[in-house]
């Protein structure tokens, strides 16, 4: 098992290179510098001025030649400083904002487990149903709802309607006069909308995959015989069943994470979360190179790490596989 | 002996489905809108009009108005234009990329298959929003760079599948014959096996248009998509973000029209599937 792991880190290191290659040519072939902004707000500044600045950041080197001294702080985990005017280390300010976007991620990947399972295992046991026609259509449905504006339909219903759940934010204002069980409850609150929001997508789609997964899981032989042995449905359908037909479940949670990680540029600007989302989107709209290359490596690697997490565990449900046998 | 065609039993078998005959019929009916817009309009798009400013729902404006005074309802039809372009024109480039590469990597196979499928694999590690958002902010924000990026960052599943049916058509009799009888690659390639695979490609290109409207509508709520004053389903819902609290109509009826376009395209996309080969049917 540990063989396996350490080959597939192994692989990872190519596909890491080419990560940050595709991510420096693709911003620094754009038209337009940091320094144009810079120059831009101050009508004083001079050609000369600008020059300055570019050393500065040296961006007046050869583009080859800059992709090797960001490549070599790189690898001791150097992302440089921000452009903007704190000029923060990009890890450290990715590294506050992250932890907000896990968090967020990690409990729609939760609620979407929980919730798409059972729904696809019950629509397949009940193929044709009432139940499974009404989940059909909500999962047709699903696919095509743009979910910022189905989050600000809910904002509109319990936050402005109702007046049940906070709009924005992690936290309300008067946080710290709160008691502890009020603390609980108004992180909690701030919670509700952008994860059900985020997991919503992935519902629609994971519903409809375990329902396939099921359908054609029992169709096979193993089933017949469990079945021909006596055991109860029951036993067949959540002893046998269930657990061949989870397996393929854990690859498409591994790939879903760049979905979920580019959704939450999305939600965290609509909930005005601060997360990695909500400052990416920032970088970007500033063209702060340093950040924006942070971000993009950062949530390669972070797709990178979701997919490993999800072959090690496929590894691990299936010998066969770790094994190396087809 | 009257053997029918494969277009007459694909459309008999289409013809049966009444929910891809529905999601046929939207697109048509967003064909129509975006080309009839000048005519069913009711106002011009971008008539202000300061007397009327965020009105509610009327008879003088069906679906309310917006913080400068124009009508909802004529910003929404002249916006379907957008998303009509989008989805072409995003999922045209996505196509021919992806029909490049995966008929390449199918091909030759070899060293050719390995470095086009490992860059594949090296684009689909990006969260491809992160990349678009990347790229457009620093491109300026456009319709036009909004169309080539979704279409440059999308194209990887056409090329998987493109490549595994240049695998299994590569070797079938048809192509020996081709080659036998002395056709060079490039004409084995674009004339005798792609044409082949094309039914895969019309369906995934079908579904791709579906995403692309979905793509561009975000990207212009969060304001980097299609700037104002050009009307696009996506920026007037940026409109109700800004106005919740006082106009809620501004927030559902662009969202709705996106809504069933899409639904419109995927119940097609998937239509399509299920008559060109009923065994594909999930």
């Amino acid at each position: 098992m540990l063989q396996y792991v350490a080959k597939r880190l192994v692989l990872m290191i190519p596909l890491l290179l080419g990560i940050t290659l595709v991510s420096f040519v693709v911003i620094h072939l754009a038209p337009g510098k940091p320094t144009d902004m810079a120059t831009m707000m101050n009508p004083k500044a001079s050609l000369e001025a600008k020059e300055r600045l570019e050393k500065l950041y040296g961006l007046d080197k050869p583009l080859h030649v800059q992709y090797w001294n960001w490549l070599k702080r790189l690898a001791v985990l150097d992302f440089g400083r921000s452009f903007s005017p704190d000029r923060e280390e990009v890890l450290t300010k990715i590294g506050r904002r992250l932890p907000i976007t896990i968090l967020l991620n990690v409990l729609s990947m939760f609620l979407i487990f929980v919730v798409s399972i059972p729904i696809g295992v019950y629509s397949a046991t009940h193929q044709d149903s009432l139940f499974d026609r009404a989940t059909t259509v909500f999962v047709f449905v699903g696919f095509a709802t743009p979910t910022f504006w189905l989050a600000l339909l809910l904002m509109i219903l319990f936050g402005v309607n109702l007046g049940w759940l906070p709009i924005s934010g992690l936290k309300s204002m008067d946080y710290d006069q709160m008691s502890l069980l009020g603390q609980a409850w108004d992180r909690t609150a701030h919670l509700i909308m952008p994860v059900l929001l985020s997991a919503f997508g992935g519902l629609a789609g994971m519903s409809r995959y375990m329902r396939a997964n099921m359908l054609e899981v029992v169709r096979q032989d193993y089933i017949t015989t469990a079945r021909a042995k006596g055991l109860s449905e029951r036993a067949v359908i959540y002893k046998h069943a269930l657990r061949n037909a989870l397996m393929p479940v854990i690859t498409i949670l591994g790939l879903s994470v760049p979905s979920l990680i580019g959704g939450s540029v999305i939600f965290e600007s609509i909930f005005a979360i601060p997360g990695m989302g909500q400052l990416f989107y920032a970088s970007v709209m500033s063209r702060d190179y340093p950040m924006v290359m942070g971000g993009l490596v950062i949530g390669a690697v972070l797709t990178l790490g979701g997919n490993l997490l999800a072959d090690v565990g496929y590894a691990w449900a299936d010998p066969r596989v770790r094994e190396g046998r087809s | 002996m009257n053997t029918a065609g494969p277009y007459t039993e694909f459309w008999r078998r289409f013809r049966k489905n009444r929910l891809a005959l529905a999601g046929g019929v939207v697109v048509l009916a967003l064909f129509a809108v975006s080309f009839l817009a000048p005519w069913l309009s009711p106002y011009d798009p971008a008539f202000i009009d300061v007397k009327s400013v965020l009105e509610g729902p009327s008879r003088a404006h069906p679906f309310g108005t917006d913080n400068l005074g124009r009508d909802v309802l004529s910003r929404m039809i002249w916006g379907s234009r957008i998303s009509l372009k989008v989805g072409f024109v995003a999922v045209g480039i996505a196509t021919v990329i992806g029909m490049v590469l995966g008929a390449l990597a199918g091909y030759y196979g070899r060293w050719v298959d390995a470095v086009i499928m490992r860059f594949v694999d090296l684009m689909l590690c990006f969260p491809a929003f992160f990349l678009i958002l990347a790229v457009i902010a620093i491109l300026e924000p456009s319709i036009w760079n909004i169309m080539i990026v979704i279409g440059v960052t999308g194209w990887m599943g056409v090329a998987r599948l493109i490549r595994a049916e240049f695998l299994t058509l590569k070797s079938r009799e048809f192509v020996l014959a081709a080659r036998a009888a002395g056709a060079n690659d490039g004409r084995i390639i674009f004339l005798h096996i792609l044409p082949n695979a094309l039914a895969p490609i019309l369906v995934s290109a079908t579904l791709g248009v579906a995403g692309a409207i979905l793509t561009e509508s975000a990207l212009s709520f969060l304001g980097i998509g299609v700037q104002p004053p050009t009307p696009s389903w996506g920026n007037i819902l940026t409109e109700g973000k800004d106005n919740i609290s006082i106009a809620w109509w501004l927030s559902l009826y662009p969202g709705l029209a996106i809504l069933v376009t899409v639904l419109g395209y995927n119940l097609l996309g998937e239509g399509i599937r299920d008559s060109l080969d009923p065994r594909l049917k999930v």
